[in-house]
């Protein structure tokens, strides 16, 4: 056995991972071809590297076959009910930031809080016949947010990727997504509504409180925490 | 430990009762039309009901309460007046609290009636009393009438009671929507500047909104800001009202003298006299019956008059044993132009047994 340590397998995201542990004593290397999800741990023993996407951590570390995970706080609360329950956050690794918001079309002057977007979206079903949609594939936090804020009258409609073109394209009068300058959405003619973003998103080396420890692996995992952590 | 046996049991003798009270036993679908679902409850449902969809069909939802197919059938072809008993499960997603059922059944009975509202809703509450008089349980009982007959007697424009009057059941955003019309926060900038026309914005206008219904929310909020603000009596008398938790005879000394100053509740402080009547007459002790004006309000949204729930002093954990309350404005909706007044109410056999146990 040995302590799997799951971590973003693309991009600038597992660039900045690598660093991160590499500024705490622990190299990480993928091995093989380009192509290959292989990695090599050094700095510390015991430690086996899993490379997979981000978006894969949460559930990998909720069903336990991950001990540690890399992967931002969005996915987690997205992707896990009760997730407190299942994975402990041990560190914020200041980068990967990205707000969680509802953006609307920036001519819609009349429209700058969810108070303004709860009377829209009533008249909206009105004129058209049909609830205003947003667009998104964060649909439990989005969901959660909105019904915390009593608004009532939309339906989220999926979207995985391109979710800003949604507007324009007639499929989705707004969306709710992650930014982190939001250039994207500027260049799309969108904003964002003022209130506070639905989440704020990093980064963040998670623990999974489920994944079975052997006696030898605890103390590897001890070892880890303090190097990573201390 | 309950079986599902024992439940399925409990259930039967709980239809029989109701059977025996005058109901007509019937059946619905587990699979309901999704589109009616979300039509009435909003994208909220999902949150609360097993969605599923074929091809054909298009999406479905595990019956999350009987009312609503009930109430359809009804309103298709039942006849006047009509009383309904059913048994079966319902599905309720559980994502925040992995203690609460998913699954489990439901024994109910609904009447539709346009005689006497106040005798309905006694028949149902006495019912429901008597089938869980053993477990020694709580009862609360509350109106939405009487704070919907306050709201639509608010001196200010038809645009803010009809807002407060669709936020009745979302007591944050009701709350919000108060202060603000009462002038209670202040106006932000960027929509001061709006009001005043000096807010420019050269961005392309994309999606499915057009310009005109843009600038019919202006002239909406243009006329909103002309109004006066709510009086801060009004308002103070409307919190009045939501705090009043009483036994109810003394809840409706407390709605008489608010009725002075808000004389729109009247008639439906008269409606909660009558029912408190035909509630003693059928046996009910009213002298200790507790009333509270803001029951009901974070429940389903489809309550708009008596309301009633049944719960365990000792088992706070557990959800109410049963449940009930008046919805005519439902039977408008799902009526396709028809309405009649609805009153009913359900059991849970399974929460009875453990409560038993």
């Amino acid at each position: 056995m040995s302590v799997k340590l799951g971590v973003p397998s693309k991009g600038r995201l597992m660039e900045k991972t690598f660093d991160w542990f590499g500024q705490h004593g622990i190299t990480l290397t993928r091995t093989g071809s380009d192509r290959e999800y292989a990695g090599a741990v050094e700095g510390i023993g015991g430690v086996s590297l899993v490379l997979l996407s981000a978006g894969e951590v949460p559930r990998e570390l909720a069903a336990g076959r991950l001990h540690f995970g890399v992967t931002g706080t969005d996915l987690v609360q997205e992707k896990l009910p009760l997730w407190e329950q299942q994975v402990e956050p041990m560190a914020e690794l200041g980068f990967g930031h990205a707000d969680l918001v509802l953006a609307v079309p920036k001519a819609w002057v009349d429209v700058d809080t969810l108070d303004d977007l709860d009377a829209v979206a009533t008249a909206f079903r009105t004129a058209h016949g049909m609830r205003l949609r947003i667009a998104t594939k964060y649909h439990r936090l989005v969901r959660d947010h909105l019904r915390h804020g009593g608004v009532a009258d939309y339906a989220l409609v999926d979207s995985q990727g391109a979710t800003e073109g949604t507007v324009a394209n007639e499929t989705a009068e707004m969306i709710a997504d992650i930014t982190s300058s939001g250039e994207t959405l500027r260049a799309n003619h969108l904003k964002v509504l003022e209130d506070p973003p639905i989440l704020r998103s990093q980064a963040t080396l998670w623990r999974s409180r489920v994944a079975e420890v052997s006696d030898g692996d605890r103390a590897v995992a001890a070892a880890l925490i303090t190097q990573l952590t201390g | 430990m309950t079986t599902r046996a024992d439940t399925l049991a409990r259930a039967a003798t709980l239809r029989a009762t109701f059977e025996a009270a005058g109901a007509v036993p019937v059946e619905t679908p587990i699979l309901q039309p999704a589109e009616t679902l979300l039509d009435l409850y909003g994208e909220d449902i999902r949150a609360r009901a097993y969605v599923t969809s074929d091809a054909l069909r298009g999406e479905q939802m595990l019956r999350p309460d009987f009312t609503v197919p009930v109430v359809e059938m009804h309103m298709a072809h039942g006849a006047e007046p009509a009383r309904y008993t059913y048994s079966g499960e319902v599905f309720r997603r559980q994502e925040h609290d992995p203690d609460r059922a998913n699954e489990y059944i439901q024994v109910g009975y609904e009447v539709f009636d346009r005689a006497n509202p106040a005798a309905a809703d006694a028949e149902v509450f006495a019912l429901f009393a008597e089938a869980v008089a053993p477990l020694g349980l709580r009862a609360a009982t509350g109106d939405i009438g009487i704070l919907m007959a306050a709201v639509r007697g608010l001196q200010t424009s038809e645009a803010r009671r009809a807002a407060l009057l669709r936020h009745i059941w979302r007591p944050r955003r009701f709350r919000a929507l108060l202060d603000r019309y009462a002038g209670r926060v202040p106006v932000p900038t960027r929509r001061a500047k709006l009001l005043d026309g000096a807010l420019d914005c050269d961005a392309p206008l994309i999606g499915k909104r057009s310009q005109t219904e843009i600038d019919a929310r202006i002239a909406l909020l243009r006329a909103d800001a002309a109004e006066p603000p709510l009086s801060g009596a009004e308002v103070d008398l409307l919190d009045a009202l939501l705090d009043v938790r009483e036994t109810t005879p003394y809840a409706l000394a407390q709605l008489r003298d608010i009725a002075v100053d808000l004389p729109a509740i009247g008639p439906a402080v008269d409606g909660l006299a009558a029912r408190a009547e035909t509630l003693a007459a059928r046996g009910v002790n009213v002298e200790t019956l507790p009333f509270e004006a803001s029951f009901g309000r974070t429940s389903m949204e489809y309550y708009d008059g008596f309301v009633f729930g049944f719960f365990s002093p000792q088992r706070a954990d557990l959800p109410a044993v049963a449940t009930g309350g008046r919805y005519d404005a439902l039977t408008r909706r799902l009526g396709n132009g028809a309405e009649i007044p609805a009153v009913g109410g359900v059991l849970r056999p399974g929460l009875m047994l453990e409560l038993e146990a």
